[in-house]
């Protein structure tokens, strides 16, 4: 079941997401406000989803053969915008307007402005939902199509996203992989103080889901839960994918202040030369 | 206005409109394949289960689960389905209001939101249950459209309608049997009135109603004009987007003074849709018939209808008011 990743791929991979890295810190230094801890930790995932897995096509965002991506903790649209760039899907020079005004990067999502995003999201634990009524449709209509939904883990708190659980384990829907960004911060703090979470797989698993977890930034750990998740055709499965947030940059991994807010333009250059250069 | 010929006879067809929601929705079933129906636990209640049964793979049962359901039918609009969601208004729009205005406004996703058993009229239920505010709700959220039909026949056509559209919708819905006060021939269209009671002299004020209060509003209105008291009745079945050019022309054809009538909080709802539209292009003396800032109670529909001051008595209460203004 394992597809075993090329060196030379996991090499590639690293240097996407050290791009995206390096975008997300520029775009956010720009911005002077927005989320830094949270993309920086998912931008492995983003990596491998957007420069190995995904059946799409930037050239053609409304492919209708193409697999649903939907973000749903939309704060760490950052990630999600750099990624699309470095993709192609919009041109680089563009993450500079990040949370401008006329920008099509709003501060959070709205599919208004970028419609090559599969939906608007911010307020947290709406996209579950949406997702399973993607999969749902797209059974109906007999279509094969992978549908994607990426959450953080304090959002697991919000009691929708267990109103979703419940639905995607009763139609047993196989076509749907949830990942979750398991950094363990939230706004107030660790989620082991703000509203305890463990045990998540079991959670999941009581919900009549597949649960998987991984190492979030190792691309081969990834890569086996992504091919054991879509091996898996009689219920969804859920990632729960171990993050750091900050990942990357040394002096604020973890750090639970880095979850709400942008660095300094002297920040922003230590860390960018850091992720330049990670023996520094 | 080609109206149920019996609409002044005491043996009137009396029909739920949410009846009418169920056959409506069948015959939008039948036009488009897309169409498809989720059910927050209440199918038989909001009368989705003849589409049920007509189409069992079209149709989702969400259990409990009103915020769920409305980001569900967002997702299915994103892939091209019509969806329709189902339940008690208090619910939804009133429990799932702010993934309605994320996931279905702020994405312009065509979903219909159906919303039964809304106001006092639920009856014995009592006040939690009977949804006074939704049109308020729903009518401050950008894109959404916002239509209640004032009996079944309306609610079919209606629905018939909103399946056709492609953007947000909602359809308030009642629980108990009314008035069938259109005929199949009347027309409807979304996002226009139409009058429904003209006198037989020249009107000095003019009801604007939605909702089964358009029977008492006819009611009341024809008892006035034996009274020697004559006004118009306009029937505002589509709240939002407002019909200007109607609201307008009745204003100036029934005297410049208004009564709104509706099953609803005074505060927001289709009343103040009409005073927001009139302040600002033609000042109108106004009265407000619907509930007084207050909740509602256990009774039968009647009972509360006159308690709430409501009915056609109170109506014409309110038209004898307005005219010493």
């Amino acid at each position: 079941m394992t597809t075993i990743l090329s060196n030379i791929k996991i090499k590639e991979l690293e240097e996407k997401a050290r791009d995206i890295r390096i975008s997300i810190i520029e775009m956010l230094a720009e911005a002077k406000s927005g989320h830094t801890g949270g993309p920086l930790g998912m931008a492995d995932v983003f990596a491998l989803l957007y420069f190995y897995m995904l059946k799409h096509d930037p050239q053609n965002p409304s492919w209708s053969e193409r697999d649903r991506l939907v973000l749903s903790n939309g704060h760490i649209c950052p990630v999600l915008y750099a990624t699309m760039a470095h993709a192609g899907y919009l041109p680089l020079e563009e993450l500079k307007t990040l949370r401008k005004f006329g920008s099509r990067l709003q501060g959070h999502p709205h599919r208004e402005f970028l419609p090559a995003m599969e939906t608007s999201s911010g307020p947290l634990g709406e996209g579950l939902s949406q997702a399973v009524g993607m999969a749902l449709a797209l059974r109906v209509d007999g279509k094969e199509n992978q549908v994607y939904c990426l959450m953080g883990d304090g959002e697991l708190n919000e009691g929708q996203i267990w109103e979703a659980a419940m639905l995607a384990g009763k139609e047993k829907l196989g076509k749907l992989i949830g990942i979750v960004d398991r950094n363990n911060i939230q706004i107030d703090g660790s989620t082991d103080k703000v509203m305890p979470l463990l045990p998540l797989k079991e959670k999941f698993e009581a919900f009549n889901w597949h649960a998987i977890e991984a190492d979030g930034h190792d691309f081969q750990s990834l890569n086996n839960a992504l091919v054991e998740a879509q091996a898996i055709t009689d219920k969804p499965s859920i990632i729960i994918a171990r993050t750091i947030p900050g990942k990357g940059v040394p002096e604020i991994e973890n750090d639970y202040h880095w979850h709400g807010k942008a660095p300094s333009k002297e920040e922003a250059e230590r860390f960018i030369s850091v992720l330049k250069n990670p023996s520094l | 206005m080609i109206l149920n010929p019996k609409i002044f006879s005491s043996d009137i067809e009396m029909k739920a409109t949410r009846e009418g929601f169920s056959e409506g929705l069948l015959l939008a079933g039948d036009e488009n394949k897309n169409v498809v129906a989720l059910c927050a636990d209440l199918t038989e209640s909001v009368k989705m289960d003849g589409f049920t049964k007509k189409y069992p793979e079209r149709f989702f049962e969400m259990g409990i689960a009103e915020q769920s359901m409305a980001s569900v039918a967002s997702g299915m609009a994103a892939m091209g389905k019509v969806p329709f969601i189902g339940s008690y208004a208090v619910f939804s729009p009133g429990r799932n209001w702010e993934q309605i205005r994320t996931t279905i406004c702020y994405n312009n996703a065509n979903v219909k939101i159906i919303g039964s058993h809304s106001g006092v009229t639920v009856g014995e239920d009592g006040g939690s249950h009977q949804c006074l505010e939704d049109i308020a709700l729903a009518r401050v959220l950008p894109n959404m459209t916002v239509i209640v039909p004032c009996d079944a026949i309306e609610a079919k056509k209606a629905t018939v309608a909103m399946a056709k559209t492609n953007t947000p919708a909602y359809l308030r819905l009642s629980r108990p049997k009314t008035a069938v006060i259109t005929a199949e021939e009347t027309p409807f269209e979304i996002g226009k009135s139409q009058v429904f009671f003209t006198p037989k002299e020249k009107a000095v004020a003019g009801i604007v109603a939605c909702g089964h209060l358009v029977y008492d509003s006819i009611k009341a209105a024809k008892e006035l004009e034996n009274e020697g008291i004559f006004v118009s009745v306009l029937n505002l079945a589509t709240i939002k987007p407002l019909d200007e050019e109607g609201v307008l022309q009745f204003v100036e054809s029934s005297g410049g003074k208004i009564i709104a009538v509706e099953e609803h909080q005074k505060y927001g709802g289709m009343g103040g849709a009409v005073a927001e539209f009139l302040a600002k292009n033609r000042p109108t003396p106004m009265e407000f018939i619907g509930a007084d800032d207050v909740f509602g109670q256990s009774g039968t529909p009647d009972e509360l209808i006159e308690r709430y001051g409501m009915g056609a008595s109170s109506i014409k209460e309110a038209i004898k008011r307005i005219l010493e203004r």
